[in-house]
């Protein structure tokens, strides 16, 4: 497993974690030296599960495109859509209906509470405590019920479609949705009181990991990465799409740029989740749910179009260069995680190495769509 | 902002925002309309400009999103194109390309300013075959270790 590297100064060893360990969240190896049981170099390897979705991107059509959108990141795929649809909406400069908006906006913020529940469990799970991913999951597939009914897929969804989604939300959606707020809101204290207050977890989390806002920025970390290090940043408000400025939300910022402060971002961003969702619906108007006259054969004009949104992770961008036919010319992928493991290696250096896994944690990768 | 400023500062001939035409576009500024494209300034350079535009846009506080390279079969060229964005509060986008020849696809590395292109360029190598000159570790990433194609490249036959 490790081999002795001699040096003048000291002794290291290099040590491999994964492609298959718990803690990489999937198939991610990182390739550690270590001296004694500290880190000096830890270096991500990746490629595992590439499946070149950006050259799928160049040879099919636009349409054809979509089922590729549920498969990057996993856990948050609505935001991929919803990234995907204003992407070509822009380059065709299509009108989307008011009501498919705000379906958009309830399905990706309900996407996101499950997201940020499977990545309180995992992350919990990973410090060694089992319980509260019960809990996490518990919530997690009352969500993932209400978006099957609407989109036919309990992960993958390919809902969006240029012009508006796929179908319309009925009203036992609308009344589940209601009544899981209702039970959703006073699980996240009761979380804080099993979790939170934790003495061996704030240990494990309060000061390490330190990711200084400029670090996050000359990586271009975004997310809950950077919001945990004091930057009040966020697509949803600093580039509004969608309906977004109508709806009236905070962005939980922390200061202390310590795996605690990454790990109560989210937790407070799924409070402001379900305001979120409970004003969308109280708002949602009637109407059609997708555009008239939207183009069988898209081809978008020439020239190169660019769209961002607040995924989960943090900023999904994509940025499609067209050549005024049926398939984009090049299809780039820009994914949170991706930026916001590439800092690991500078900011685990010195680090222990239980602590190190800590810290990869409290950045949540999802590694489909670190790999695409 | 003061970006446009400070890009316009780069020596160059202010080409005026045009209409796509087929003709290859000349260096300079567009201001380009932001519901339309994404982004609201586009530069294009030389290659060798690129580290002082990313000097500038990092001096400015701005953020390096992605790099991408897209390969121009007809015209013999690779783009690559630097995708900059401010989070420090509103928000602007500013989209820097330059063009290399595609039988010397030669570009310096922009990761000596910016920490995150290490895995950009090297992904981008990997893909098109362009050489980030003065990159730290040209290695494969994504692909196999054994892979020997380039396979966004417009001529690659799987």
């Amino acid at each position: 497993m490790s081999s002795l590297a001699q040096s003048q100064l000291r002794e290291t060893f290099e040590l491999n974690i994964g492609p298959q360990h718990p803690a990489t969240h999937g198939v991610l190896r990182i390739k550690v030296v270590m001296d004694g049981e500290y880190i000096d170099r830890a270096e991500p390897i990746l490629g595992y599960i590439h499946r070149m979705h950006e050259k799928m991107g160049e040879n099919r059509t636009w349409n054809q495109f979509w089922p590729n959108m549920g498969r990057l990141d996993y856990l948050s795929a609505m935001a991929y859509n919803h990234c995907y649809a204003g992407l070509v909406e822009r380059a065709m400069e299509i009108v989307v209906p008011e009501r498919a908006e705000y379906i958009r906006v309830i399905t990706a913020e309900l996407n996101r509470i499950q997201s940020h529940l499977l990545g309180f469990g995992a992350y919990i799970m990973d410090l060694g405590g089992f319980t509260p991913l019960m809990y996490a999951m518990d919530e997690r597939e009352q969500i993932l019920d209400l978006l099957e009914s609407v989109t036919g897929s309990r992960l993958t969804y390919c809902y969006f479609r240029f012009g508006g989604v796929y179908n319309d939300i009925d009203d036992d959606f609308i009344t589940g949705t209601r009544a899981f707020i209702k039970r959703f809101r006073p699980q996240i204290p009761m979380y804080h009181k099993l979790v939170t207050g934790n003495a061996i977890l704030m240990d494990r989390l309060i000061g390490v990991g330190p990711v200084s806002a400029d670090m996050c920025r000359k990586y271009g970390a975004t997310g809950p990465v950077l919001r945990g290090s004091g930057v009040n940043y966020d697509i949803r408000r600093n580039e509004p799409y969608s309906v977004y400025p109508e709806l009236d939300f905070d962005i939980p910022v922390y200061k202390e740029c310590d795996s605690m402060a990454r790990y109560m971002v989210r937790m407070d961003e799924m409070v402001q989740s379900c305001r979120i969702i409970e004003q969308a619906l109280n708002k949602l108007p009637e109407g059609p749910v997708m555009a008239e006259k939207v183009p069988k054969a898209l081809k978008p004009p020439k020239g190169d179009f660019h769209y961002a949104v607040e995924a989960a992770r943090g900023t999904f961008s994509m940025r499609a260069v067209s050549d005024g036919t049926n398939t984009a010319y090049r299809m780039r992928l820009r994914s949170p995680t991706y930026s916001n493991v590439s800092l690991f290696e500078e900011a685990s250096r010195g680090m222990l190495l239980s602590d190190a896994l800590a810290f990869l944690g409290s950045l949540d990768p999802v590694i489909p769509e670190m790999d695409r | 902002m003061e970006v446009q400023a400070e890009g316009a500062g780069e020596d160059k001939a202010k080409a005026k925002a045009k209409k796509e035409e087929d003709v290859p576009r000349k260096n300079g500024l567009i201001e380009t309309e932001y519901a339309k494209r994404g982004t609201h300034l586009d530069v294009q350079i030389n290659p060798d400009q690129v580290v002082k535009a990313a000097e500038i846009l990092d001096g400015e506080g701005m953020t390096l999103e992605m790099v991408t390279g897209v390969d121009w079969l007809k015209e013999k060229q690779f783009e690559v194109i630097y995708d900059y964005s401010y989070s420090g509060g509103q928000l602007f986008r500013v989209v820097v390309r330059a063009r290399v020849d595609r039988d010397h696809p030669d570009i310096p590395t922009v990761c000596r300013v910016y920490g995150g292109a290490n895995w950009h360029e090297r992904e981008t190598w990997e893909m098109l075959g362009i050489n980030f000159v003065g990159h730290p570790q040209l290695e494969h990433f994504l692909l196999p270790e054994d892979a020997d194609f380039y396979p966004l490249r417009k001529d690659f036959k799987p």
